[in-house]
Order: structure tokens, then sequence, then C-alpha cells
């Protein structure tokens, strides 16, 4: 017994983005807060404050999310003795993850900024604190706008990954209607251009924002 | 907390995890080098090929850039089949593997080309050189140089993701770390192991396409 995958299997599958976006937003705003540490840190004028973030960046940067999501979903059981559900697990994996990529892409947009910035804050009398919010951080902001959003098609992409322990969104979605269909020539293509049409706005918006931003600010990026 | 850990059950079975690991090293040594030759030769097309070619050259490399790598994995596996196209899980991993880094590597190794001062083609077109002649002995090894450590770390997230195949049964790491905690019960344990043994894969990798950079583009070679 199988089923047509008609327009009411296709309407699972659109219904599943919101999950998609529900993940990609906690991992953005999680990471955010995170990466803004991290990249804080990571340029701070104090070594051992350097060096965790690095650690933390090296760490994170160089393990697959996959294990990171499984050790945060069988760590909870060890730690706390709970039956185990997907979303906490996801909710840090994602967040721990996003924050070093987005720390390291802010450190960047950070040091974009000309030294002689943080020479005028100085003579200005203003603390580190002040410099860095006042001076340094609203122009690093627009210098980091374009690879934040290319970050952000990276993670919605990335989110597939939670449909493995088991979380509900638009790939997994996917498997469970070629599981009823048996037709995985057309739901995972299908699964594919919904992802596709998520993405490549961002895409192109980040394209377009690099040049026009870049412009505005004379700035020749590297790769 | 009343967890007791068992690391000595993860090194009953290191025989199996460095098996895993070692079939993680292979396919990505293969996807590397397949990937950078797909790479070159869709770079190539991009700047230089016939308008009719440069089309889907560009619909290839966003197609893959805004869909997740798993789904790719999921039509390659799945979907490919039922229109006779099979392909054993191993093949079908490696092959996922190449698409996805063919069309990163295009555009990197793209940007490489256009970073190389023109004069450079005028002078080799002036010489007589054919265009195909003048992309191989003139512009690809500074391009390639250029772009270099764009494509080192493309190759490392590559290997990271590449844990995602464990998704379709072949059993690199990820896949054979699944099979063993499911059936010792030492979910925690297994994961982090595997975790510790990818991050020494990424930094191995790491150096060895340091020694690669300095061997061949840094010795005796002035670009």
């Amino acid at each position: 017994m199988s089923r047509e995958f008609g327009l009411s299997e296709f309407l699972f599958l659109v219904e599943a983005i919101r999950w998609t976006l529900l993940l990609s937003l906690i991992a953005f705003v999680g990471g955010g807060i995170a990466g803004l540490l991290v990249a804080v840190l990571r340029t701070s004028p104090v070594a051992p404050l350097r060096w965790l973030a690095i650690g933390f960046i090296q760490l994170f940067q160089g393990t697959p999310v996959l294990m990171q999501l499984f050790l945060c979903f069988y760590g909870i059981t060890v730690l706390f003795h709970v039956e185990i559900d997907a979303w906490p697990a996801v909710t840090i994996a994602f967040t721990l993850y996003s924050g070093a990529f987005l720390g390291e892409i802010w450190r960047g947009s950070i040091e974009a900024v000309p030294r002689a910035q943080w020479e005028a804050a100085q003579c200005l009398a203003l603390g580190y604190f002040h410099q860095l919010r006042f001076v340094i951080l609203p122009q690093a902001m627009r210098i980091s706008i374009p690879p934040t959003v290319g970050f952000l098609v990276q993670l919605i992409k990335g989110t597939s990954i939670a449909s493995i322990i088991g979380v509900v969104e638009l790939t997994r979605a996917g498997q469970l209607m070629t599981n009823v269909t048996f037709e995985p020539m057309r739901v995972y293509p299908a699964v594919a251009v919904l992802y596709f049409l998520l993405c490549w706005p961002l895409s192109l918006l980040s394209q377009y924002l690099e040049r026009r931003i870049d412009q505005g600010l004379g700035i020749k990026r590297s790769l | 907390m009343n967890y007791v850990f068992h690391f000595g059950v993860v090194w009953d079975h290191w025989r199996d995890l460095a098996e895993g690991a070692w079939l993680t090293i292979r396919l990505s040594a293969m996807a590397i080098v397949l990937g950078l030759a797909l790479s070159i030769a869709g770079a190539y097309a991009k700047v230089n090929g016939p308008r009719l070619l440069r089309w889907p050259v560009a619909a290839y490399v966003e197609t893959i850039r805004n869909t997740p790598f798993l789904v790719q994995i999921f039509i390659i596996y799945f979907s490919l089949p039922a229109i006779g196209i099979r392909l054993e899980a191993n093949d079908a991993a490696l092959a996922a593997m190449v698409i996805n880094f063919g069309a990163y590597g295009t555009e990197i190794v793209r940007a490489g080309i256009e970073a190389v001062p023109q004069g450079q083609s005028e002078a080799a077109r002036a010489l007589g050189l054919s265009r195909l002649q003048t992309f191989r002995f003139v512009i690809l090894f500074p391009a390639v140089k250029i772009v270099f450590p764009a494509l080192a770390s493309q190759f490392v997230l590559m290997m990271l993701g590449s844990s995602i195949v464990s998704a379709i049964s072949a059993v690199e790491l990820t896949a054979v770390t699944n099979s063993m905690q499911s059936t010792t019960f030492r979910a925690f344990e297994f994961y982090f192991v595997t975790t510790g043994i990818y991050l020494a894969m990424a930094l191995g990798f790491r150096a060895v396409l340091g020694s690669i950079y300095w061997a061949v583009f840094r010795r005796n070679r002035p670009a």
C-alpha cells in the first residue's frame, strides 16, 4: 500500500520548512551571541583570552557537526540521566558550532577596521570596551554583513543534519514521504528545490551586499 | 552525576575504528584529487568556455552550493536507481563528495584565475600559445597557488562533512562508530573518541596540505 507523491505530500514538505527555519533561527541567534564573545576574545589584547578563543574555534571547526550533535545528544543523558529529547541537543550543538564560525568571520571584520581607528579612539581617552563598543564594532558590523549572510546559507543547509537524530525538519520530512510513497526520484529533488528556494536568494543577497559595501568602504577582500 | 565512563570498551574496538578512519581518509583523498580536477575543468569552462557551456556550469555550481550535502547524497543513492543508475554506498559517497567539492572548488579556482594579472595571458597569447596552452602553462599554476589556502580549508571541510555519508551505510568512521555504540551502549565514549580522531585527521590533513603547498609552490619556483 503506497501513496502517490501528490499535492498533500508536497505540502507536508512545505510545512516542514518552518522547522528548518526555526532551527536556523535558533542556531543564528545562539551562535550570534557565542560568536560575538568569541570574536571579542579572539581580538583581545590579553593573550590567554585569545588562546581560549583559538582553541574553541579549532575544536569546533576541526570536528564534524554530526559528532558535535551526537556528543550533545548523548552528553545530556550522561550528565542528567534524562530521557533524551533531540531539541536541547540540537540547540546546544548548533549554537556552539555557528558560534565558532561566526566568531571567526567577525574576527576578520574587526581586524579589517584600520588600526588608526583604535589609536584615534584611544587618543579620545576611551577605555578598551568603549573603543570596541563605540568605534570599532559599528564599523566592523558593516564589513561583516555580506559574509554573515553567506554563512546563513551554510547554516540553513547544515540544519538538515538534525534529521539524523530525528528532528522532523525538511530533510526528515522528505525521508518520511519517501517511506510512504516509495518515490525517492520525485521526493528528494523536491526537497532540494525547496532548500534551493530558501538559500539562493540569500546567496545572491550576500554577493550583492559584498559588491556594494566593499565598494563603499574601498575594501578589496582576499579569499 | 553517577555515570561511570568506560573508555576500555572503545579501546577493545580500536581495530574497527582504525578501519573506519582509513576509509574516511581514502574517500577524502580520492575526492580531493577528482574534485580538484573537476574544479579546474569547471573554472576553465566558466572563464574561457563558450557561452553554451558557461551557463550549465554556473547552474551546477549554484545548485550544489545552495542545497544540503545530505540531500545530495540521498538523491545520488536513493533517487538515481529509479532511473537506472545504481551505485554502491561507498561509490555513491565518493560521487557525492566529488560533485560537492567540485562546485565550491570551481568558484575558488575561478577567483584564482581572475586574480592572475591580465598581462600574463596577453603575453602568452602574443607568444603564439593557444588558449588552452596559455591556461595550462601560464595561468593555472599561479592561479592555484593564490587560492591554495582557500582550497585547503575546503578540503578539510569536505573531510569533516564526509561523516554525513554514514547516513547511507558507507562504512566510514562515523558509521563504524554508530554500529559500535549501538552494540555496546557506550555512545558517549565512542563519539568522544571518534570526535578526537576527526580532530586529529583535520590537523593531519592541514599539515599534509601545508607541506604539499611548500613542496610545490615555494621551493625553487618563482611565481
